[in-house]
C-alpha cells in the first residue's frame, strides 16, 4: 500500500511537488474504493476504454497512408491492405474494433439498465455516457464513408437524405452537410476531418467527464446499494476494495478473454460473414448504381428498423430520433427508488427483458429486406411490433413506477456476494 | 484485508509472469506498427532496378534515367574521353577513389566503371546537391579542361570519371550507383555486378 | 440475464451471410487459399484465359511467389506476357475502350471480385454459361443474365445449351445441358476443377494475406490463452483477500 502521508523524495517527490501525480493516481485508482461485488457485466466499461485506445492508435496509423479523395480513397485502402507492411492487420484491427466498440458499449449500457446505474445520483454519468454513444454513432457513420466503397457511398446517401425530411430547412440542411448536390469528394473530405480529428477529441474529453462524474459519486453495483453508507473507522467503505490491485488484475483477465474473441475475428473472420465488412464495400463507390440491398452496419440496424417501420419519411425520422432521445431521459422516466433488477418488481424484470429482446430483434430485422416474410408477417410488420415494444418500455416504466404499481423486494444494507 | 491469507511469493511470481508475458505481447504488437513505416511494396516497385539499352548509344552520348527518385546518367565515353582520365592525378582530390561510399567495389578503378567505355553516375554534386553540367569536350570550360562535369552552383569540377578536383567545394567524387552489365548491351542500374 | 446475452450473440452470429448478386442457389467453391497446387493451376489458367481482357490492378506480380510456393523466375516465365517488371500490377492486354466497343461493356477489374461478389458466385458464374443465339455476343449466363462476357472456356467445357420451360407466360431457362457432339476437351468433373482453381486464385487475389493471417492467428490466440490463464491465476491470488 502506498503511504502518501510520508513526504516522498526522489523523482516521484519532485514531480508530486509540481504536478498532482500521486494524488491523481490515488484518487482514481490506488484509493478509489469500488464495491467488491462487481460481476461479469462490469468488465465492459474498462473494455470500452481499451477499444477506444485501439481505435485511436490504429486510426492514426491508417491516416498515414489513407488518401481522403474521391479518386484515391478506395485504392489507398487496398494499398494499405496489400502494399503496406502489416497494413492489413492495422486495418482489420480498426474495422473489427469499430464493431467491438459497439458490442462492449451496448453491453455496458445494458448493465446500467439492469442495475439502475442511471438513477440518482448518477444521472449525469448516464447523460455523459449517452452523449458519448451519440458521438460514437457519428464517428462510426463518418468513418464508414472513408473506404469509399459502394456501401460507404450509399449508406451515407441514405442517412444524409434523412435530414431532408425535416420540414422547411431539410433539403438545405442536407445540401449543407454534403457540401455538394450529391455525395462527393467534398463530403468525404469533411467527414475525414471530423472522423480523425474533431470527434476523437470530443470522445476522449467526454470519456474523461464520464469517469470524473463516476468517481465523484462512486460506482454502483449489482445490488444497487450505496456502499458509502457503511464505512469503517478509517472512513473506508466496508464493502469497497481499492480499484488497484483488485480490479486492475480482474480487468487484465477480462481483457485477455476479450482479446481472444477479438483476435479470433481479426485473424479468422474479419468480414464476420458480411456484418463487420460488407461485400458491396469491396466495389468502389459508383454514384450511378445502387447496390441491390442497402443496410447500415449491424450496430445501427435497430434504429434503422424503427425508421423503416413508419411508412412516412418525416414520421420515421422522428421515431428514430425519439428512440435515441428517450434513452437520455431514462433517469427521469424511471421513478423507482430501487436500483437493481434483483430487488425490483416482476413487471420491471419482464419489461426490461422484453426491451432487450426488442432491441436484438430490431437489429436483426434492420439487416433484412423489408418484404421478407417471417412466420407469415413481413419484416416491416415485425419491425412495427418490436418498435411498439421498444417505445412501450418507456411508457410502461414511467406508469409502473410513478403511480406506485411496482412491488419491490427489500434492499439489503450490505452487498450480498 | 487479512494479510495472513496472502501468499506473497506466489503473488510476486504471478505479477512478474503476467508482466513479462504482457510485455512480450506488447513488444509483438509494436512490430506491425513499426514495420508499417517501412517502404511499401509500391515504393519498392518504384525503386526497382532500371534497365538501359546501350547497344544503340553513340560514343559521347548520355542517357538520363531515374532510379529511386534520383537521376542517373549512363554515358558512353569516347576513346578520347577515356584517354583523358590519365595524367592529371595531381590535381584530383581522390584520384584512386579511396572513399568507399562513393562507388561499388567493382567500380573502384581509374575509370570508376566496370568497363571503361560505359560510365554510370548519379549526377548530384557532392557539395550541396546541384546537378552539374556534362562538359565532355576538352577545353570547353578552360584551356586545361580535359572534359568532365562542372557544377554551376559553386564551381566544383569533376573529370570524365566523376573524380573531384582539389581546391573546389565538393568534398568527394560523384557517386557511382550499383549497376550490372547484362546481355546484349543492357545496363541494369540498381543491381550489383556479380562477383567475377 | 446471461441467457439474453447468449441470444444476442447467437442472433449476431446466425444472421445470414449476404446473398451477393442474387440469382438463386450458388455452387460451393470450397475455397482453400493454402492449396498451393490449386493456386498455381489457377494462376496459369487466369493468365491464359482472363488476363487478355481483365486486369487485377491491385495485385503485384511479386506478391505471387510466396502464396503460390514458386520462385519469381517461375512466375515470370509462366505467367507474365509482354514487358513487365516484377513490381508491376496485373494489367489487361486489351485496352478498356476497345473492349467497350467489342462487348458493349468494359471488362471489370478482377482484383476484388471474389470478395465483392463472393467466391461461390464466381465459381457458379463460370459454370453458368450457355449458347444463346438471341444474345448479341452469342452467349448468355444464367447467373448474370445478358452478361456481356463470352464463354471463354468453351473449348474446355463444350457448348452448353439451355432447355427452356414456360413459366408465368415466359420462356425461362430450366437447366443447362451438354448435347452429344458439343462436348469440350474436359469432362464435367475436370471442368469443375478448372473453374474451382480459377476461383481459388481469384479468392487469393481478393485478399492475398488470407492464408498468412490465419497462420498468424493461431499463434496469437495461443499466446493470448497463456496470458489469460496467468492473468486469471493472478486475479484469483489477489481476490483471496476478498473472498
Amino acid at each position: 500500500m502506498s503511504d502518501t502521508s510520508k513526504v516522498q523524495g526522489g523523482v516521484l517527490g519532485w514531480v508530486d511537488a509540481r504536478f498532482p501525480l500521486s494524488r491523481m493516481w490515488n484518487e482514481h485508482v490506488g484509493e478509489y474504493y469500488a464495491p467488491k461485488n462487481f460481476n461479469i457485466w462490469y468488465y465492459f466499461g474498462a473494455l470500452s476504454l481499451f477499444v477506444l485506445v485501439n481505435q485511436l492508435l490504429t486510426g492514426i496509423w491508417l491516416t498515414m497512408n489513407y488518401n481522403p479523395s474521391a479518386e484515391g480513397a478506395f485504392s489507398s485502402v487496398e494499398y494499405i491492405m496489400r502494399d503496406v507492411e502489416w497494413g492489413w492487420l492495422i486495418r482489420y484491427m480498426h474495422s473489427t474494433g469499430a464493431s467491438a466498440f459497439f458490442v462492449v458499449v451496448y453491453l455496458h449500457m445494458f448493465r446500467a439498465l439492469l442495475y439502475g446505474s442511471y438513477q440518482k445520483p448518477r444521472e449525469l454519468i448516464w447523460v455523459f455516457g449517452m452523449i458519448i454513444y451519440v458521438a460514437l454513432m457519428a464517428e462510426a457513420f463518418m468513418g464508414y464513408l472513408l473506404p469509399w466503397g459502394q456501401m460507404s457511398y450509399w449508406g451515407a446517401q441514405v442517412i444524409i437524405s434523412l435530414f431532408g425530411a425535416i420540414p422547411g430547412v431539410g433539403e438545405e440542411l442536407a445540401l449543407w452537410i454534403r457540401g455538394d448536390y450529391n455525395i462527393s469528394g467534398v463530403t468525404l473530405n469533411r467527414f475525414f476531418a471530423l472522423h480523425v480529428v474533431a470527434l476523437p477529441l470530443a470522445l476522449v474529453g467526454l470519456v474523461v467527464f464520464h469517469i470524473l462524474a463516476l468517481h465523484e459519486v462512486g460506482s454502483n453495483n449489482p445490488d444497487g446499494v450505496d456502499i458509502k453508507k457503511n464505512k469503517d473507522a478509517s472512513g473506508k467503505p466496508k464493502d469497497g476494495i481499492p480499484f488497484h490491485p483488485y480490479y486492475t488484475v480482474k480487468d487484465t483477465f477480462g481483457l485477455g478473454v476479450f482479446l481472444i474473441f477479438f483476435s479470433a475475428v481479426v485473424f479468422f473472420a474479419p468480414e464476420m460473414g458480411g456484418l463487420f465488412l460488407e461485400p458491396p464495400n469491396f466495389q468502389p463507390a459508383d454514384p450511378m448504381q445502387t447496390p441491390a440491398h442497402i443496410a447500415p452496419v449491424w450496430y445501427f440496424t435497430a434504429f434503422y428498423s424503427i425508421l423503416r417501420a413508419i411508412p412516412d419519411k418525416l414520421g420515421g425520422v422522428i421515431a428514430m430520433g425519439s428512440a435515441i432521445f428517450l434513452l437520455f431521459l431514462l433517469p427521469w422516466i424511471d421513478r423507482g427508488r430501487v436500483r437493481s433488477v434483483r430487488y425490483r418488481g416482476l413487471g420491471h424484470k419482464l419489461a426490461l427483458g422484453l426491451f432487450a429482446v426488442a432491441f436484438v430483434c430490431l437489429s436483426y430485422l434492420g439487416l433484412q429486406a423489408p418484404s421478407d416474410l417471417y412466420f407469415g408477417l413481413t419484416v416491416t410488420t415485425w419491425a412495427q411490433i418490436w418498435s411498439a415494444v421498444y417505445f412501450g418500455f418507456f411508457i410502461f416504466l414511467f406508469a409502473y413506477t410513478a403511480f406506485g404499481f411496482e412491488r419491490t423486494k427489500p434492499v439489503p444494507d450490505r452487498v450480498t456476494d | 484485508m487479512s494479510e495472513d491469507k496472502a501468499n506473497n511469493s506466489r503473488r510476486r511470481f504471478l505479477t512478474g509472469a503476467v508482466g513479462v508475458v504482457g510485455g512480450i505481447g506488447a513488444a509483438y504488437v509494436a512490430v506491425p506498427f513499426l514495420a508499417y513505416w517501412n517502404p511499401s511494396a509500391r515504393t519498392r516497385a518504384a525503386g526497382a532496378p532500371v534497365e538501359v539499352d546501350t547497344s544503340t548509344m553513340q560514343p559521347g552520348q548520355k542517357v538520363n534515367v531515374t532510379w529511386r527518385g534520383q537521376p542517373v546518367w549512363v554515358i558512353r565515353r569516347s576513346e578520347s574521353a577515356i584517354d583523358s582520365l590519365a595524367g592529371h592525378d595531381d590535381v584530383l582530390s581522390d584520384p584512386d577513389s579511396a572513399v568507399a561510399s562513393q562507388q561499388p567495389a567493382y567500380a573502384q578503378n581509374m575509370y570508376r566503371s566496370v568497363e571503361p567505355e560505359f560510365f554510370v553516375v548519379v549526377p548530384i554534386c557532392t557539395h550541396l546537391g546541384c546537378i552539374p553540367s556534362f562538359m565532355p569536350q576538352p577545353g570547353s570550360l578552360d584551356t586545361n579542361w580535359p572534359g568532365g562535369f562542372f557544377c554551376p552552383c559553386h564551381g566544383s569540377k569533376f573529370d570524365n570519371a566523376g573524380r573531384v578536383y582539389a581546391g573546389v567545394p565538393a568534398p568527394t567524387n560523384l557517386e557511382v550507383p550499383p549497376y550490372r552489365l547484362a546481355d546484349d548491351g543492357v545496363i541494369v542500374v540498381g543491381e550489383d555486378q556479380e562477383a567475377a | 440475464m446471461r441467457r439474453l446475452l447468449l441470444i444476442a450473440l447467437l442472433a449476431c452470429l446466425s444472421a445470414p451471410a449476404w446473398s451477393a448478386g442474387g440469382g438463386g442457389d450458388l455452387m460451393d467453391a470450397r475455397v482453400d487459399v493454402s492449396d498451393e497446387a490449386s493456386l498455381q493451376r489457377g494462376a496459369k489458367l487466369f493468365a491464359n484465359n482472363c488476363m487478355g481482357c481483365h486486369s487485377a490492378e491491385y495485385v503485384r506480380w511479386n506478391a505471387l511467389p510466396e502464396a503460390l510456393g514458386v520462385s519469381m523466375e517461375t512466375v515470370e516465365s509462366n505467367l507474365i506476357y509482354g514487358d513487365y517488371t516484377p513490381g508491376d500490377t496485373i494489367n489487361a492486354a486489351m485496352r478498356g475502350a476497345d473492349a467497350s466497343d467489342w462487348f458493349g461493356a468494359e471488362p471489370p477489374d478482377l482484383s476484388l471480385t471474389a470478395r465483392a461478389r463472393g467466391a461461390d458466385w464466381v465459381y457458379t458464374y463460370l459454370n453458368s454459361f450457355y449458347q444463346d443465339p438471341d444474345a448479341s455476343i452469342g452467349w448468355n449466363n444464367t447467373l448474370l443474365a445478358n452478361s456481356s462476357m463470352p464463354h471463354v472456356l468453351w473449348r474446355m467445357q463444350g457448348v452448353p445449351q439451355a432447355r427452356y420451360e414456360e413459366s408465368h407466360g415466359e420462356q425461362q431457362v430450366a437447366e443447362l445441358v451438354l448435347p452429344e457432339g458439343q462436348q469440350g476437351t474436359l469432362s464435367e468433373s475436370e471442368y469443375h476443377r478448372v473453374t474451382r482453381d480459377i476461383t481459388n486464385f481469384m479468392a487469393f487475389m481478393a485478399e492475398p494475406v488470407r492464408a498468412k493471417r490465419q497462420e498468424i492467428g493461431v499463434w496469437v490466440i495461443g499466446f493470448l490463452v497463456v496470458f489469460t490463464v496467468l492473468a486469471y491465476l493472478l486475479k484469483r491470488e489477489y481476490w483471496r483477500d476478498i473472498h
